[in-house]
């Protein structure tokens, strides 16, 4: 029988269908994408500064999460819904401004040719 | 479900090949970046902190140290912040961590209903479906049939007690030590110590062709 994780978690999600968390995919990588690990460094980073409790950090991450996906997939967007309404509530960037920096890196992907390295 | 949804396409050049998260992550650390809240070092540190120095491993050494050696075991069960200090394991977060021992007459399991409070010193960051609502509500209504999908059923007069973590308490599951590893060492048990086992959703085994 398959020992690994993977393994085990495939049994499961096998067994209870689609109420159940899906497997990492391949090996038990933490993050799935960069922009998970950024998100989650940024959220550390700014509570050891100070700029927030980390029980306040899990009040507003918890609200954010119970609506998120029953198998959790999504919950690194909840992540991240979560730190910005942090920022907001803090008056540290207005949503305004994230939807502009937003808007601005996909005009640098845009004009950046395929496998440079996007810079705004 | 909810109010936002980052796949569809905003007003952005259809050509970015940046995803609508990708690019707000990235839009979130330009604005911190500018404020001279985080720079891309200390990012980096903290990334490289819990995807290599902070796992499963850690606290795979606190459990084979309180298999080996009782003094530590009783220290660990009285004041497990201590405990884990003294092997370098330390929090960030505040948390105060409180170590849960399996026995024959209780089997710990620990869940977070609130989001997805874990102890990060020394398991690491939680796997997928420790975070996932499925896990968060099951494990509290019939943690027996969790057990069940992870492969694991425990005779039915142990007590299953399902602990949920908290922003200030996080607790470790001390599993029991498996029967026929008398001759191995503190080093080698930390190699049978999964992470399961010390969430609770795991036993932890003698390797194969051990002494019974």
């Amino acid at each position: 029988m398959d020992t690994t994780a993977a393994g085990t978690l495939a049994r499961i999600s096998a067994a209870a269908g689609n109420e159940l968390p899906l497997p990492p995919s391949g090996s038990e990588q933490v993050f799935a994408a960069p922009w998970q690990a950024q998100v989650f460094a940024m959220t550390v980073t700014l509570h050891e500064a100070g700029a927030f409790t980390w029980v306040e950090w899990a009040r507003t991450l918890g609200r954010h999460v119970s609506g998120g996906r029953p198998d959790g997939s999504d919950y690194y967007e909840r992540w991240a819904d979560a730190l910005a309404e942090m920022l907001r509530d803090r008056g540290i960037a207005t949503e305004e401004e994230v939807e502009r920096a937003t808007g601005a890196w996909h005009e640098a992907a845009a004009r950046t040719p395929h496998g440079m390295p996007i810079e705004l | 479900m909810d109010d936002h949804d980052h796949d569809h396409d905003h007003d952005h050049p259809q050509y970015s090949e940046l995803s609508e998260m990708d690019a707000r992550v990235r839009a979130l650390e330009t604005l911190l970046t500018e404020k001279g809240l985080v720079d891309r070092a200390a990012l980096d540190a903290v990334v490289e902190r819990y995807e290599k120095e902070v796992g499963p491993h850690n606290g795979a050494q606190v459990v084979a140290k309180a298999w080996t050696d009782g003094e530590y075991r009783r220290w660990l069960l009285e004041d497990a912040d201590a405990a884990i200090a003294s092997l370098g394991h330390v929090g960030r977060q505040g948390e105060h961590m409180v170590a849960l021992e399996n026995t024959p007459q209780r089997h710990n399991m620990v869940v977070c209903t609130l989001c997805s409070c874990y102890p990060w010193p020394v398991l690491g960051l939680p796997p997928v479906w420790y975070k996932s609502p499925a896990y968060r509500s099951k494990v509290v209504i019939d943690p027996r049939g969790v057990l069940a999908d992870f492969g694991v059923s425990l005779p039915e007069d142990t007590e299953i007690k399902v602990w949920d973590s908290t922003a200030e308490v996080r607790y470790l599951v001390i599993p029991a030590r498996p029967e026929g590893t008398d001759f191995m060492s503190e080093g080698e048990l930390a190699g049978l110590v999964t992470r399961d086992s010390m969430i609770g959703t795991g036993l932890v085994h003698a390797p194969s062709g051990a002494a019974r």
